[in-house]
């Protein structure tokens, strides 16, 4: 009896744990991308898979060369990097000139992420931070957007991808002219509507087959791929909901308040990065709220500030904005949303007490 | 610090250029250093111009310092620091009415600058005032120093160029980031970074020296 009881092996809790582990999650999530990112090379062709590799490796590189740097075991191993560098390479317009591209990435991991204690202390989602990066310092060409389906596309890069370093992109008017002779304006339906008030048809919106950053096109496939990923419970699906409910609830009621001049819910919901961010972005696990309340109002912000941003900013896209806002929100919105402790009094009661 | 006068050394000067610089040490000064570091020219305007009113400033009160009862001295300080600062307002706009539109509002805000009014109160006012010249030449060079590295990287990567002068031809792609405030905070956080991993380095070299 007295052996037993000195082999009884004494640990704290949680005593059972699911199978469920960072490295795991993370690999899911690339795999969950990975049809993402077929599509994008599909519409974009070879710029938008040097993208991906080119974002990917310099992501991949840059983490290694800081863990290095800072002493630290290599964390590449759990893929959460990998991850930044296709979300990165798939919000970039696929035309962009991939130095900037690389730019961006060593941006995103290195400041995004490595300055505040790499994974699991970014205050932000690091291909954002990339993103915003590139926005803010090589604004015309983060807002240049190419044809898709061109014809060529997967035999011959767009001009501009293949600039030398710290050069402005090669220009792409004569490669334009070749494969869009009708006049391809290089507006996304979201410029569109914003400036010309010219609607884009659903049904190519869902199916992806419009203009855009290289992997935002196709609203279905991704709502496919996160589906998979809520299904494997590796996703929050209610921030998703959150998200895309809030934006469709604002952008309708003022559709329905003035339907000329403000875009329909649905147009709302499949155009731009909306999908792509509310999906694979806003979801990021380090960067969004724990607690019950604090996951819809985290997912209701973005939705809202989506919209105010597209009608009212001077932008015409504004995921990327409303998430790394709500992202830095996040932290508040947990502190103001814990659960009452099991038994522990309502302050109402307490002060009546 | 003591009463007894420290020796005049090679440090007296030094301090403020490395071991304590402003910005890149103490982090004092940053409005200024983030606000018109967005070229190489105003960087180093501004830190001329605040090396002289640190300078003026210090020896004044250097001078001055067994004069001014210790219950109004921050008062004291703020005047002499403001009538250097009144100098070289007009001395700017005499010289350069494009120097003084693009500094425009922080030549004047030099009067609060906390590296001057800490210089006045740590150093000038407890030293004669040869070592206080000294030591506040030192801290200028130091901010003006640090002010020009920001600024030229702000500049090289914003504009393309340095001083005015073209670098790397036109078709350079410039960062416009790096010209907006975000450019200011990036720039200054990379030199914080650069520093403090220069300074580990050294203690771990000095440690592994002194053990082996």
């Amino acid at each position: 009896m007295s052996d037993a009881l000195l082999q009884a092996e004494l640990r704290t809790s949680p005593h059972v744990r699911g199978d469920l582990t960072v490295d795991k999650i993370m690999r899911h999530v690339v795999y969950a991308l990975l049809p993402v990112c077929a599509w994008a090379v599909w519409q974009f062709g070879l710029s938008s898979l040097a993208l991906l590799v080119v974002c990917t490796a310099v992501c991949l590189g840059t983490e290694q060369v800081v863990c290095r740097l800072s002493g630290r075991a290599s964390t590449l191993g759990d893929w959460s990097v990998a991850i930044t560098g296709l979300l990165l390479a798939l919000s970039l317009p696929p035309g962009l000139p991939l130095w900037m591209a690389a730019v961006a990435s060593v941006v995103a991991v290195a400041i995004g992420k490595s300055f505040f204690g790499g994974l699991g202390f970014n205050v932000m989602n690091p291909a954002l931070v990339g993103r915003a990066f590139a926005q803010a310092a090589f604004t015309v060409p983060m807002t240049t957007w190419t044809p898709s389906q061109a014809a060529g596309r997967f035999t011959e890069f767009i001009p501009s991808s293949l600039t030398l370093p710290f050069l402005q992109p090669r220009s792409i008017e004569a490669w334009m002219d070749r494969v869009a002779p009708d006049g391809f304006t290089g507006a996304t339906p979201l410029a569109l509507m914003k400036f010309d008030h010219i609607p884009t048809d659903a049904l190519p919106m869902l199916l992806g087959t419009i203009t855009g950053s290289a992997g935002e096109t196709s609203a279905l496939l991704i709502l496919l791929c996160g589906l998979y990923l809520v299904l494997r419970k590796m996703m929050d699906g209610r921030v998703v909901l959150a998200v895309l409910g809030s934006a469709f609830l604002l952008s309708g009621a003022f559709f329905l308040w003035n339907p000329d001049v403000y875009p329909d819910p649905v147009f709302t919901l499949f155009t731009g990065g909306m999908m792509l961010g509310a999906v694979f972005m806003a979801t990021d696990m380090v960067a969004s709220p724990e607690t019950r309340w604090g996951v819809w109002i985290y997912g209701g912000l973005i939705g809202v500030l989506t919209v105010i941003i597209r009608l009212f900013g001077a932008l015409n896209e504004g995921v990327m904005y409303a998430i790394l806002l709500a992202n830095a929100a996040s932290p508040i919105i947990d502190n103001l949303t814990q659960p009452r402790i099991y038994g522990a009094v309502k302050t109402a009661e307490k002060k009546a007490v | 610090m003591t009463a007894q006068p420290k020796r005049l050394d090679w440090d007296t000067f030094t301090e403020g250029l490395w071991k304590e610089n402003p910005v890149f040490v103490m982090m004092l000064g940053l409005c200024p250093s983030m606000a018109v570091s967005n070229t190489a020219v105003n960087s180093l305007a501004m830190g001329l111009a605040s090396t002289f009113v640190l300078v003026g400033a210090c020896l004044l009160v250097s001078l001055l310092r067994k004069l001014i009862p210790k219950q109004v001295r921050i008062a004291s300080y703020i005047i002499i620091i403001a009538t250097f600062v009144t100098i070289v307002d007009y001395l700017i706009h005499a010289i350069s009415l494009d120097l003084y539109r693009a500094l425009g509002a922080f030549i004047q805000l030099i009067v609060v600058n906390c590296v001057i009014l800490g210089r006045a109160e740590a150093h000038a006012s407890k030293h004669p005032p040869v070592p206080a010249v000294i030591n506040a030449f030192g801290m200028g060079l130091g901010f003006t120093v640090a002010l020009l590295a920001i600024g030229s990287v702000r500049e090289i990567l914003g504009f393309g160029t340095l001083f005015g002068m073209s670098l790397f031809g036109p078709s350079f792609q410039p960062w416009a980031v790096f010209i907006l405030p975000p450019g200011g905070f990036f720039v200054l956080s990379l030199w914080l970074v650069l520093f403090s991993f220069a300074r580990r380095r050294r203690t771990r070299t000095l440690e592994a020296a002194h053990v082996s």
